[in-house]
């Protein structure tokens, strides 16, 4: 049994982390946090030059044909440092939903530019509250064009292109629903920035009137990608969600063992320790279900749906565990602006809801499980 | 990344599988793998007599004590062979559950300490089930502070002479050896008065009083030592060194890797899967699947957590410190899943044994549960350890550590 990463991931991951820790130190988050720029455009030149943008496309697509465990390392410390990037919109949405259903001509078309770092991309699912159901995608699409809002949209207002989920027939299955590619900088498109709880990744609103699509996949197999889609995304998210876990961890760590109270360590204290080691467990059990979403993910396992959702479960109630604590054991100080456990705060309750909440996760897996029992 | 054997284990696999195949007490089986916290015993045999003849067997075939060397009973199998042979054993491990503190903790400690003649007289037959051992460690005044025992140990001649008492030992009752911590010498720091013995349960002096615990079960005992003499030779360790001599035998305690630790969620799901509530599938109601969903990621991530460990050791590596979250994550699991599964019954819930649920599975499990919590390290003790170990928090401040051990108060009020 080897149900670790190689050594070449483990070295990649090395390699991310001592790029990421150089340039995307906290006060390079800061930036995007204060709303000084839309996201980190150095930041992002250097990973697409660094290869990590492209590390799951193919070769013959511009990328770097490694794989999707070497993707899940860098995602990992994407999440450890909170980058300030269109990462996963861009990688795990797009791409994925590109490398699935996109035909020859439109995946030669973005994802080189992806690789490159010349194309940010994202998917246009949601349409106000709610989680991923067909009967929540009103937006139609009638010959070839696109009439409908989508919100929030994930680095909206900075893409250039997004995956639409769109209504194309009124059956109430899920054969409803098709999806198409758009070009955001096209005609018929208007984007509306949101304020929204992460500033570090933007939110947008997207307004479609008469916009040319192109579609992606066979018409009526929309859901069927977007389940995919999401299911890889989870598992790659869940790595965000454990390198930031990890992260917080370490932070509170750190500070138990800086702070002096009632004349000694605050780490000293058992009601601090015990928070600690409860986030340890955490962090902990969300890597390893991840872990298993790595592997299914990386074979394309028949066990890749449930693995997925209980990756995704596991790992959102670490990241908001470990994040909230963090701030616990900073006491006041980690309640101000200037320390940087907010950032975790807010990335990862909004990372919490991105692909659909835990609620709606937590019935996928308990329908996957049953399916499996059934099987 | 993958889950498949090498070349190597899969020889090993197979040929362990296709002996349990052809030797194990196939009749139990159903029974065995039926069987949760709280609800072992057989129906219709004595489980220990099963289980003492499952381990002879195995012994004589050479498959007992995979991990010992072999002339001292084992196998001289790798770490890994050792969980491949639990995951083949599948059910019938649970016959060797009265086993565990002696090969676990009782049989490396010997292994450590003992006289050579001594390991090739006692080891064998502890390997073989043929004798079973305790271990006396916990007293009323030191469970979680275990250095705060009282049981006496006077040097009278060759032999030591033991009064006091232990509580919490785990099958004294049907023991014949044990090993025992005792106090030498109450004028130093509690830590450093500490010396190791292993003794004859059949000593004169020795009395075994099974205790009956919140379950209504007895499977521990409270042991009374009384002018009972130990001849030094049977000392492990040096006089006064106790202290590091039981640290062997804890770590090895809380090192069983692969050894699958029960949650209930198997058992909870399956319930749920078929349970109808009032109004409709258990399975189907909201609430409830977002229960077993949050379990269900705990139950998964403790499995991946350990075949991360069991993949440390197929490449030879020492296991990270992360196998230590599974008792504590299992303990407080098990005891909420058989809070819910009673809950879900109502009124009926209360109502246990053969006339209940499921013939009681869950009100068993429920009664069982607190003992997970506190055996082998309680929940808080199993937090320190993380702290301190894993994330490299201070140890506690110990205001006993340097005080002689007779002047410490022994009583918190009054």
């Amino acid at each position: 049994m080897n149900f670790d990463f190689s050594d070449d991931q483990k070295q990649l991951r090395d390699q991310a982390r001592k790029f990421l820790a150089e340039k995307c130190s906290p006060k390079a988050v800061r930036i995007v946090l204060d709303g000084k720029a839309p996201y980190a455009k150095e930041l992002w030149k250097g990973l697409a030059e660094m290869g990590f943008l492209g590390v799951a496309i193919p070769e013959e697509f511009g990328g770097a044909g490694a794989g999707h465990l070497e993707l899940c390392v860098i995602a990992e410390e994407m999440g450890r440092a909170n980058a300030p990037v269109p990462f996963s919109s861009t990688v795990y949405l797009a791409a994925e939903a590109l490398l699935i259903a996109g035909s020859e001509a439109q995946k030669k078309k973005w994802l080189p530019a992806i690789a490159s770092g010349e194309a940010i991309g994202t998917l246009a699912l949601f349409e106000g509250k709610g989680n991923p159901a067909p009967k929540n995608v009103k937006l139609t699409a009638a010959n070839g064009a696109l009439n409908g809002v989508k919100k929030p949209v994930a680095d909206g207002a900075i893409a250039d292109f997004a995956v639409v989920a769109a209504r194309t027939g009124s059956s109430g299955r899920e054969a409803d629903i098709s999806l198409f590619l758009v070009d955001l900088k096209a005609g018929g498109v208007e984007v509306k920035s949101l304020t929204n709880l992460d500033p570090t990744r933007g939110q947008a609103e997207i307004s479609f009137k008469d916009c040319k699509a192109d579609p992606l996949g066979a018409a009526g197999e929309g859901w069927s990608i977007l389940t995919q889609v999401l299911d890889r995304a989870a598992v790659l998210c869940a790595f965000e969600q454990v390198g930031g876990s990890d992260r917080a961890l370490e932070m509170g760590r750190d500070y138990a063992l800086d702070r002096i109270a009632f004349g000694r360590q605050i780490g000293s204290f058992q009601a601090v320790k015990h928070m600690l080691a409860d986030m340890y467990v955490s962090a902990t059990l969300a890597r390893s279900n991840s872990y298993y979403g790595a592997w299914a993910l990386s074979t394309n396992a028949a066990e890749l749906p449930e693995a997925a959702a209980a990756a995704r479960i596991s790992a959102t109630q670490a990241f908001q565990h470990c994040a909230k604590n963090n701030i616990q054991v900073h006491g006041g100080m980690g309640f101000t602006w200037e320390f940087d456990c907010h950032m975790y705060y807010r990335r990862a309750n909004a990372m919490a809801l991105g692909l659909g909440s835990l609620s709606y996760w937590e019935d996928q897996l308990i329908d996957r499980m049953r399916k499996k029992n059934a099987a | 990344m993958n889950f498949d054997d090498t070349p190597q284990e899969a020889e090993f696999r197979a040929t362990a599988r296709a002996w349990i195949g052809a030797n194990a007490p196939k009749q139990y089986e159903d029974e065995l793998r039926k069987s949760s916290l709280g609800r072992t015993a057989l129906k219709n045999a004595d489980i220990l007599a099963v289980a003492k003849a499952w381990q002879k067997k195995k012994a004589d075939a050479g498959w007992a004590c995979l991990h010992w060397p072999k002339e001292y009973g084992g196998r001289g199998s790798s770490p890994i062979e050792r969980v491949i042979w639990s995951q083949e054993e599948g059910p019938f491990g649970q016959l060797s559950r009265m086993f565990i503190i002696g090969h676990g903790m009782c049989g490396p400690t010997m292994m450590a300490f003992a006289r050579e003649e001594h390991k090739r007289t006692y080891l064998p037959p502890l390997a073989s089930g043929e004798k079973v051992w305790c271990q006396l460690f916990s007293e009323p005044a030191g469970g979680s502070d275990v250095a705060g025992l009282r049981t006496r140990a006077e040097k009278d001649g060759d032999d030591w002479v033991i009064n006091g008492q232990k509580i919490w030992t785990s099958g004294a009752h049907y023991s014949d050896y044990g090993i025992l911590l005792t106090r030498t010498d109450p004028t130093v720091p509690k830590h450093k008065g500490l010396t190791m013995f292993f003794l004859d349960m059949k000593s004169p002096g020795v009395e075994v009083r099974p205790i009956k615990q919140a379950s209504g079960a007895s499977d521990f005992n409270e042991v009374y030592f009384t002018n009972v003499r130990i001849p030094d030779h049977q000392r492990l360790g040096e006089v006064g060194d106790g202290w590091n001599v039981s640290l062997t035998t804890l770590m090895n305690e809380r090192s069983a890797i692969g050894a699958a630790v029960s949650t209930g969620f198997p058992e909870l799901f399956e319930y749920c899967s078929s349970l109808m509530l009032d109004d409709g599938p258990a399975i189907e109601d909201r609430a409830v699947r977002s229960k077993l969903a949050n379990w269900a990621v705990k139950a998964s991530g403790l499995k991946y957590t350990s075949m991360r460990a069991i993949s440390a050791l197929s490449k030879g590596e020492r296991p990270g410190p992360e196998n230590s979250i599974g008792k504590l994550v299992a303990g407080s699991m098990i005891q909420d899943v058989a809070t819910y599964a009673l809950d879900l019954q109502g009124a009926n819930g209360a109502v246990s044994g053969e006339d209940g649920e499921l013939a009681g599975r869950f009100q068993a499990m429920l009664l069982r549960a607190p003992g997970t919590r506190v055996e082998g390290g309680t929940d808080e003790i199993m937090r320190n350890i993380i702290a301190e170990r894993v994330l490299g928090l201070p140890g506690d401040i110990r205001v006993d550590k340097d005080v002689p051990f007779n002047k410490i108060p022994t009583k918190g009020r009054g």
